[in-house]
């Protein structure tokens, strides 16, 4: 009956996998440190993972510029260049908006220097565009937490089911996170107004 | 005693009379049945079943479309809450215009289920100092924070308490639903809600057909008539078949939360254990299941 259950109804493997993280409370792999330090090492000098097959989260794909990824189409051909500078050439109107402690930060920060198809944890660790709400939660330990739990950021899909994610980055610019003012829709009929 | 019987059943058989006049005059049978059609709440399920098949076919008929009405109960162990978060909402009022779509809200006479207001930062949660009229061409506006107001699904609903002919009661899952058929136009809740969030039919109902939502549930957003009071369900037709409100999905802050009460690991859940809650005018015991909170 409940094999039945799942195989009609198809939940993804990743929602499953969703499910075990809430009800733990939000414990994720980060937190079993045992295994985690060697795969940490392993993972530094190791290529990229595929990450995307053990997301935990049912997210949308990540908003890339259109044509932009992947971003190892014009980098693999280039001499990676670590100096901290800004950009001119390429990515110029990045560095224009540019709005993310860039006192102390800048590109490679958070991109890999050597892949650039993925992002970096500061550990070191090799990070896919889909969990980049990872690397985000460095920082905002407490936004990451309400987000896993549904609190901060958008849900959409059921309230007792399956559920999408938007990723950290759908809602906020990472080069420029604060978020932008809207135009309102029109305010209502003023009682006076109405025939 | 024997003389009242005589006169009640006199004057049954008046009405009797006309109605099976105006049957043999070729007046709509289903406007007659209709017309005598009990109280939603007190029916059978198989009446209900046949009440709602007949409204899929008048809509038909009327706007040239396939509807589907609804007349699915509560669902058990379920309680409906929502949770709203002041320190994210900007004031965009995406969520009303979403919801007049959803709930084939009338556009003109204007009827809007959720009014957004918006208050001064200095003055805090203040009624007296608040509009629904404001219209820069940015929001949020300096120096200002905003707070929609829709239906707060009360525990302990003063509108329900003070209708006459309870044509407006409280089901299982905690919404609080009207039968517009039964509804007598009064409009005595609508005095006795505290939140303004009830409202009136004065004129006939009006909404473009290529803009009805044609999923609908027989105590939401099916369409209304001219003279019947109508208010938020929190999307009955939508949260009973397990989605969220329309408002939910299209808050581009996500500043708008819900789910089941009764359930410990739902959102709304975590929110009341772990966040800053409050509800509107909490002196009135109104107790609503509509919080407020602040997610920073
Ligand atoms: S859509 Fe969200 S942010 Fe916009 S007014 Fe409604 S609750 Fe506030």
């Amino acid at each position: 009956m409940k094999n039945d259950f799942l195989k009609k109804s198809k939940i993804p493997v990743f929602l499953m996998v969703l499910a075990v993280v809430m009800n733990n409370g939000c414990s994720n792999s980060e937190s079993r440190s045992g295994n985690n330090l060697e795969e940490l090492t392993n993972d530094a000098s190791a290529e990229i993972r595929n990450t995307v097959q053990t997301s935990e989260i049912a997210v949308e794909q990540p908003p890339f510029t259109e044509g932009i990824f992947p971003c190892n189409d014009c980098h693999s051909e280039m001499v990676p260049n670590p100096v901290r500078r800004e950009l001119v050439d390429m990515h110029d109107d990045i560095s224009a908006i540019f709005d993310h402690d860039s006192e102390n930060r800048w590109c490679l920060d958070c991109h890999d220097m050597n892949n650039r198809d993925s992002l970096k944890l500061a550990s070191g660790k090799l990070l896919d565009f889909k969990e980049s709400y990872k690397l985000c939660g460095q920082c905002h330990g407490e936004k990451l937490r309400d987000w896993k739990v549904g609190v901060h950021g958008k849900r959409t899909g059921e309230w007792n089911g399956k559920k999408e994610y938007l990723l950290c980055v759908h809602c906020h610019n990472p080069h420029s996170p604060r978020f932008k003012p809207l135009t309102p829709e029109p305010p209502p009929v003023r009682q006076e107004d109405i025939n | 005693m024997k003389k009242d019987n005589s006169r009640r059943s006199f004057l049954k058989n008046i009405s009797l009379a006309t109605f099976s006049a105006l049957a043999l005059s070729g007046c709509d049978m289903k406007a007659v049945d209709e017309f005598l059609q009990d109280n939603f709440r007190i029916l059978t399920k198989e009446e209900k079943d046949v009440i709602v098949k007949n409204l899929e076919v008048k809509y038909k008929e009327k706007y040239g479309k396939e509807f589907h009405v609804s007349d699915k109960p509560a669902m058990d162990g379920v309680s409906f809450g929502y949770a709203l978060d002041l320190s994210r909402c900007v004031g965009c009022r995406r969520c009303v215009y979403a919801c007049v779509k959803e709930n084939n809200q009338s556009r003109d006479p204007q009827i809007q289920w959720i009014q957004v207001l918006q208050m001064e930062k200095e003055k805090g949660i203040d009624f007296a100092h608040s509009t629904i009229h404001y219209n820069p061409e940015t929001v949020p506006e300096p120096g200002h924070f905003y707070v929609p107001v829709q239906c707060q699904q009360c525990e302990n609903p003063p509108c329900v308490k003070v209708c006459p002919v309870k044509a407006t009661w409280k089901e299982e899952d905690g919404i609080v639903v009207v039968d517009y058929n039964w509804c007598i136009g009064c409009r005595y809740c609508m005095a006795a809600c505290p939140y303004g969030a009830r409202h009136f039919n004065w004129g006939e109902p009006n909404i473009p057909k290529e803009e009805l939502n044609t999923e609908m549930h027989y105590l939401g957003n099916r369409p209304r008539m001219k003279g019947v009071v109508e208010k938020c369900t929190f999307c009955i037709q939508r949260t009973r078949e397990g989605k969220y409100p329309a408002c939910v999905e299209i808050c581009p802050v996500g500043a708008r939360k819900f789910g089941n009460l009764l359930d410990p690991n739902s959102e709304v859940r975590y929110i009341l254990k772990n966040k800053r809650v409050l509800v509107l005018k909490q002196e009135l015991n109104t107790q609503p299941k509509f919080y407020y909170f602040f997610g920073v």
